[in-house]
């Protein structure tokens, strides 16, 4: 699908994934493999910013990739704050970029 | 050991890396957090209080360390000496209604 | 309301441990974790392991993780994933968020082995996507097959620094530079050096000093530290890096056990707040146990056996194993342990700067400052002698419990000598007969087959080599130093492999005969990077 997959491990050889599946990041169609995380779809597909913060509106991604730090948070099929590191990919998903708590960031101040 | 409240840490003068967030939840900068033990608040709870760092989605994984050697800079003690913050459940994010909707065995039948 | 004789809290090294000694004697056990996966970083482990036999040595981290799995399954363990513990009480009753709703769970013991979380250092820019913990690193590329990017800049030396960042070299990531604000390598030699003869520049007293990039890392600046760890102006230097990877230690997740109120040491040995236990792991509280890093930072082997321990103890507490039997087999278990935690990197050597081996010899500086040992210092070693005909040549040069490499040659030709700690040598009047197999079995990577004279003026080189692509027989390049710098043209005249040898291929180069003692990898034609 694109490079950023390791084709093949000199040590684990070809890893098991399931299904290609299709899915939108910010309304663009995208591939990844059913049952891997989001997060993981996104960076092989070369997308690295995941949201904007509430405060300082600063870009966010990919941290810890085990559901610890919580900075890869995004809204999926409409629900704010999840953990595309820890979510498994699903056809159909509807992926967006987290701003604040929302897609608009409108529950911020000016 | 009781927590001596009278100590006089001196006026709080900028610093490098004052802009620098460290809880990455809340973003709470160096710099606050210098200025919240300056105005006294001397153990970890009373800062996550005060500045709401480590009380954000990660509960503090990730910046609690950070914050207690900052706070144990400008106090001069040992980090040691910074009584960690309490644990309590949730340990782990969870949504309200998960949280309030227990399964069987979660009340007395 | 359910109940177990015995609730585990961490499907890791430790708890499936502990739980495979529990089931064994008849308990009800259930081990909860809050990851889909079992097995802890086990997974993400796949270098062979330290160590002797009974540690599991040389076997890689993830085949350790499956055969726990499997134990535990014959064992009749429950384990269930994607549960995560919420809270836990002193009345030994924990709380799991299991699916969209929250059970309570009742354990006559529990065992804490909840492991560790990654340490963060801040610097301009910390924040930015592609500034990522090297356990995320781990994560991307061993479980899913994601490069975390192309080109990374590794901050620590310790031993999960050095492993992740060949382990990003093997998934084809490039390593711009191993960066450390230490002034010395804090990981094993062995792991510094197989990253340093790749080419991998090392920056002992450097730290990072701003992340580069609008929305992800372009670039990073590091810049070197004086002793009090302050920025030295002028010292700056740049990487053009997507990534930057942080590996500087570890904390145990011990907030569980303070919930549940046990006594905690908050000294900062251990690596944070750690409950104080006794010996099996038994914490102030009776019946909880808490077990692996959650209750210090060491490693997995270790990990795995305080797990047997606490999870006999727990047996004994709960009346499922007769006290004799149960020490006898406790005791076995505290010689393992003590087995491993001896040498220059055992728990109460930490943080001492050792001068010498226990054989007397200078340890060298070079490996500490650089990375690797310098050519006027390999010689010194036990390990590194000259000979007629093919000879193995082991490069281990800091006392570590292990020996796996004494065990692979069935010709005697490799001893330890009586400590499991001491450094091997080539035992007189035994003969090597070419098989690779202490090649491969080595660790480290630090044995090499040796042929100083096949004739014309040659000698060959087998080396260790885990990358892909593989060379072929008849492929030139360049041999490379223990550095990584190229010195002189090769040529690969054999590469093994085998299911004995476990994914570690056997190159073997042909290089000029005074280079023998000095080239130690092999860059093939073309493969130059853009360093």
């Amino acid at each position: 699908m694109d490079d950023g997959r390791i084709q093949e491990h000199p040590i684990l050889g070809q890893y098991t994934k399931g299904k290609i599946v299709s899915f939108t990041f910010d309304g663009k169609p995208m591939q990844g493999c059913e049952g891997e995380p989001i997060a993981m779809a996104l960076h092989a597909a070369g997308v690295m910013v995941h949201r904007y913060t509430a405060k300082k509106h600063t870009p966010r991604g990919i941290f810890c990739a085990i559901g610890r730090c919580t900075d890869c948070v995004m809204v999926v099929d409409g629900v704010p704050n999840v953990r595309t590191c820890m979510e498994p990919l699903r056809e159909g998903m509807n992926v967006q970029t987290q701003i604040g708590v929302s897609t608009s960031g409108e529950e911020m101040q000016a | 050991m009781r927590l001596d409240r009278s100590i006089d840490l001196g006026p709080c003068l900028p610093k490098e890396g004052d802009d620098q967030i460290i809880c990455r939840c809340e973003e709470v900068t160096q710099g606050e957090i210098r200025q919240a033990v300056h105005a006294g608040m001397f153990t970890l709870a009373e800062v996550r209080r005060y500045l709401r760092c480590g009380m954000g989605l990660c509960q503090g994984q990730t910046c609690g360390k950070l914050v207690a050697r900052i706070m144990a800079g400008e106090m001069k003690v040992p980090v040691s000496q910074i009584a960690p913050a309490s644990s309590r459940s949730p340990m782990r994010p969870i949504a309200m209604q998960v949280w309030a909707d227990e399964k069987e065995g979660g009340r007395p039948e | 309301m359910k109940r177990y004789d015995l609730i585990i809290i961490g499907a890791g090294p430790s708890g499936l441990s502990a739980a495979i000694e529990a089931g064994k004697r008849g308990m009800s056990v259930i081990v909860f974790d809050e990851n889909e996966r079992p097995g802890g970083q086990l997974f993400k482990q796949i270098h062979k392991f330290f160590g002797s036999k009974e540690h599991k040595a040389k076997i890689r981290g993830f085949v350790i993780g499956q055969q726990l799995l499997d134990e535990a399954a014959k064992a009749g363990v429950e384990v269930r994933l994607s549960a995560t513990v919420i809270g836990m009480y002193p009345q030994h009753e924990v709380v799991v968020k299991i699916g969209q709703g929250v059970e309570h769970f009742k354990g006559d013991a529990i065992i804490v082995a909840t492991g560790a979380a990654e340490n963060m250092v801040t610097f301009d820019g910390w924040t930015l996507p592609g500034v990522i913990g090297a356990g995320a690193a781990q994560t991307m590329m061993n479980l899913h097959g994601i490069r975390p990017g192309k080109r990374i800049l590794m901050l620590g030396s310790g031993n999960v620094g050095l492993v992740v960042a060949f382990q990003l070299m093997q998934a084809g990531c490039q390593v711009e530079a191993l960066v450390d604000a230490a002034p010395r390598v804090g990981g094993y030699g062995v792991h510094a050096s197989k990253v340093a003869r790749t080419g991998v520049p090392f920056y002992l007293s450097h730290t990072i000093k701003k992340a580069e990039g609008t929305d992800h890392v372009t670039g990073a600046t590091i810049a070197q530290v004086d002793s009090h760890f302050q920025f030295i102006p002028g010292t700056e230097k740049h990487f053009d890096v997507d990534t930057i990877c942080l590996a500087v230690g570890l904390s145990p997740m011990s907030q569980l056990l303070k919930m549940a109120g046990c006594q905690m040491d908050n000294s900062g040995k251990g690596g944070g707040q750690i409950p104080v236990v006794d010996e099996s792991g038994a914490t102030s509280v009776p019946g909880i146990y808490a077990v692996g890093d959650v209750a210090g930072i060491e490693e997995a082997s270790s990990a795995m056996i305080e797990g047997r321990m606490a999870g006999i103890k727990a047996a004994e507490y709960l009346g499922f194993e007769a006290q004799e039997s149960g020490d006898a087999e406790f005791e076995k278990n505290v010689q393992a342990l003590d087995g491993l935690r001896q040498g220059m990197f055992a728990p109460q050597n930490r943080g001492k700067k050792i001068e010498l081996t226990e054989e007397g010899i200078p340890v060298s500086e070079n490996l500490l400052t650089h990375g690797f040992v310098a050519d006027d210092e390999i010689g010194r070693f036990p390990g590194v002698t000259h000979r007629a005909g093919v000879h193995p040549v082991m490069e281990c040069t800091q006392n570590i419990p292990c020996n796996p490499c004494q065990d692979a040659c069935k010709n005697g030709c490799i001893s330890i000598g009586k400590n499991i700690t001491n450094l091997p040598f080539v035992v007189e009047g035994k003969k090597c007969i070419d098989c690779g197999m202490c090649v491969a079995s080595c660790s480290g990577q630090a044995v090499f087959l040796v042929d100083e004279d096949t004739g014309g003026g040659h000698a060959q080189v087998t080396l260790p080599y885990e990358f892909l692509p593989l060379p072929k027989k008849g492929d030139m390049g360049k041999g490379l130093s223990r550095s990584g710098r190229p010195i002189c043209d090769a040529k690969v005249v054999r590469v093994r492999t085998g299911k004995a040898f476990d994914h570690t291929a056997l190159v073997t180069i042909e290089v000029p005969a005074d280079m023998a003692m000095k080239a130690r990898f092999f860059r093939a034609d073309g493969e130059e990077d853009a360093r």
